[in-house]
C-alpha cells in the first residue's frame, strides 16, 4: 500500500514525529512505500540542520535523513510554513535576501500542493500532530 | 470499509477520545497513541466511556506509548495492544484514518 | 500527475483561531488545494466552528486577520461547508453567528447560495465516513 504522511509539529516538543517515524519505518519494513511525509506547521523544524541535540538522545533530524536515503523517501516542507519559521535552503535564501540557509540534506522545500497531491496519489495518508 | 480513528491525547486534556468515540460508526476501530493511551487507564473517570464505546468500536492502544507512561498494567481489560506493525495494518485493514488531534 | 483520480477531500477543523496558527494554515491548504479539482468539503466542529465566527477583529492583537478569507472560498469552487450544530449549540451560538459564506451556482443562472450545511454530530460522523482522505490539523 502507499502512505502519505503529515507531519504537523517539530521535533522534541511533541512526539509526533517520533510516532511517524516510528509509523513509516515499520509500513517500509512491512513491504509497503512511504510515498511522501509532508512536513507542515512546525512540522518544517524537523528539516533544520542545525540542531545539536543531548549526545544519549535520539536526533530526529538525522534519523529522517538517514531513513530518507536508505529509502529514497520524500522529505517535504512546505514552503509558506518554512519562510515563516525560517527554515530556508540556499535557493529561498537568496530569494528572500537572507545571509545563511539551514536546510539538511535529504529534504526539500516545496509547495502545499505536493501534500494535495499526495492525499490524491496515496492509498492512505495518516496526519501526525498536536 | 470502516474508518480508523486515532487519538493522541489524554481524555483529561481534550475532547479528542470522546469525540472519536461519539463519531466513530459500529464496527470502526479507535487506536490510542501517543498520550492518548492514558484514555486506557482502567478506575478512571474516563474508564466508563470507554468500555461503553468498546460495545460497538474495537480499541487499540500502542503499547510502545504504554510502556513509555509506565501504564501497561493499567489498561481496560479487552483494549488490544498493538505495536507499530499493528497500527501499520490497521491503516491497510480500514478505509482510512482519521487523526483526532 | 492525479491522472484525473476525483477523491472526497475532508478538511477537519476542530481548533480555536488565532491561540494558535492551525485554523490559518489549514485554510491555505483548503485555497491550494481548490486548484486540484477534487471534491471538497470542510467541516467545522468543537472549537473550529469559532474559525467562521462573525465580528473578527485582530487590530488589538495585531495579528492578520484571515476571517475574511473564507468568504473567498465561493470563488474557488469550495461550497460544501459543514458546520456542527451541537459544537454551535456548545457555545452559545447559532446560524446567525456564523459568517454567511456563499457561492454562485454555476448551474442556476449563477444565483448566489449559501455554502454552510448546520449538521448533527452523527451527521458529521457520516460525512467523515464517506470521505477518502482528511486532513487534520
Amino acid at each position: 500500500m502507499k502512505f502519505a504522511i503529515q507531519i504537523n509539529e517539530g521535533p522534541y516538543t511533541h512526539e509526533a514525529t517520533d510516532s511517524a517515524y516510528h509509523f513509516a519505518k515499520a509500513a517500509i519494513d512491512n513491504g509497503h512505500e512511504v510515498m511522501r511525509v509532508f512536513f507542515y506547521h512546525d512540522g518544517v523544524n524537523n528539516g533544520t540542520r542545525l540542531t545539536t541535540p543531548p549526545q544519549d538522545d535520539r536526533h530526529i533530524v538525522n534519523r529522517w535523513a538517514d531513513l530518507a536515503k536508505e529509502h529514497d523517501l520524500d522529505l517535504v516542507l512546505c514552503v509558506a510554513a518554512a519562510q515563516r519559521r525560517g527554515i530556508a535552503d540556499a535557493d529561498e535564501s537568496k530569494r528572500n535576501g537572507k545571509d545563511a540557509d539551514n536546510i539538511q540534506e535529504g529534504f526539500r522545500i516545496s509547495g502545499l500542493g505536493q501534500l494535495i497531491e499526495a492525499g490524491i496519489l496515496a492509498d492512505r495518508l495518516v496526519v501526525f500532530g498536536d | 470499509m470502516a474508518i480508523l480513528h486515532t487519538v493522541n491525547k489524554s481524555p483529561f486534556d481534550k475532547n479528542s477520545l470522546e469525540r472519536a468515540f461519539n463519531t466513530a460508526k459500529d464496527g470502526s476501530a479507535v487506536l490510542l497513541l501517543e498520550d492518548g493511551v492514558y484514555g486506557a487507564i482502567k478506575g478512571a473517570t474516563s474508564s466508563a466511556m470507554v468500555e461503553d464505546a468498546m460495545k460497538t468500536v474495537k480499541v487499540y492502544a500502542l503499547s510502545a506509548d504504554l510502556d513509555a507512561r509506565g501504564i501497561s498494567g493499567r489498561v481496560i481489560d479487552g483494549v488490544e495492544l498493538v505495536d507499530y506493525a499493528g497500527f501499520v495494518k490497521l491503516a491497510t485493514e480500514h478505509s482510512q484514518v482519521q487523526s483526532w488531534l | 500527475m492525479s491522472e484525473g483520480t476525483v477523491k472526497q477531500f475532508l478538511y477537519v477543523n476542530r481548533k480555536a483561531p488565532h491561540g494558535t496558527v492551525y485554523a490559518l494554515e489549514s485554510l491555505e491548504v483548503v485555497l491550494i488545494g481548490a486548484a486540484f479539482e477534487q471534491d471538497v468539503r470542510l467541516a467545522f466542529m468543537d472549537d473550529g466552528v469559532f474559525q467562521i465566527m462573525k465580528g473578527q477583529d485582530t487590530t488589538g492583537i495585531g495579528t492578520k486577520n484571515f476571517a475574511p478569507t473564507y468568504n473567498a472560498l465561493g470563488d474557488y469552487d469550495i461550497n460544501k461547508i459543514y458546520v456542527e450544530k451541537e459544537s454551535l449549540e456548545e457555545r452559545g451560538l447559532t446560524e446567525d453567528d456564523i459568517m454567511a459564506l456563499t457561492y454562485e451556482d454555476e448551474d442556476d443562472d449563477w444565483a448566489e447560495k449559501s455554502s454552510i450545511s448546520i449538521i448533527s454530530r452523527a451527521e458529521m460522523a457520516d460525512l467523515i465516513d464517506s470521505s477518502d482522505v482528511m486532513f487534520n490539523f
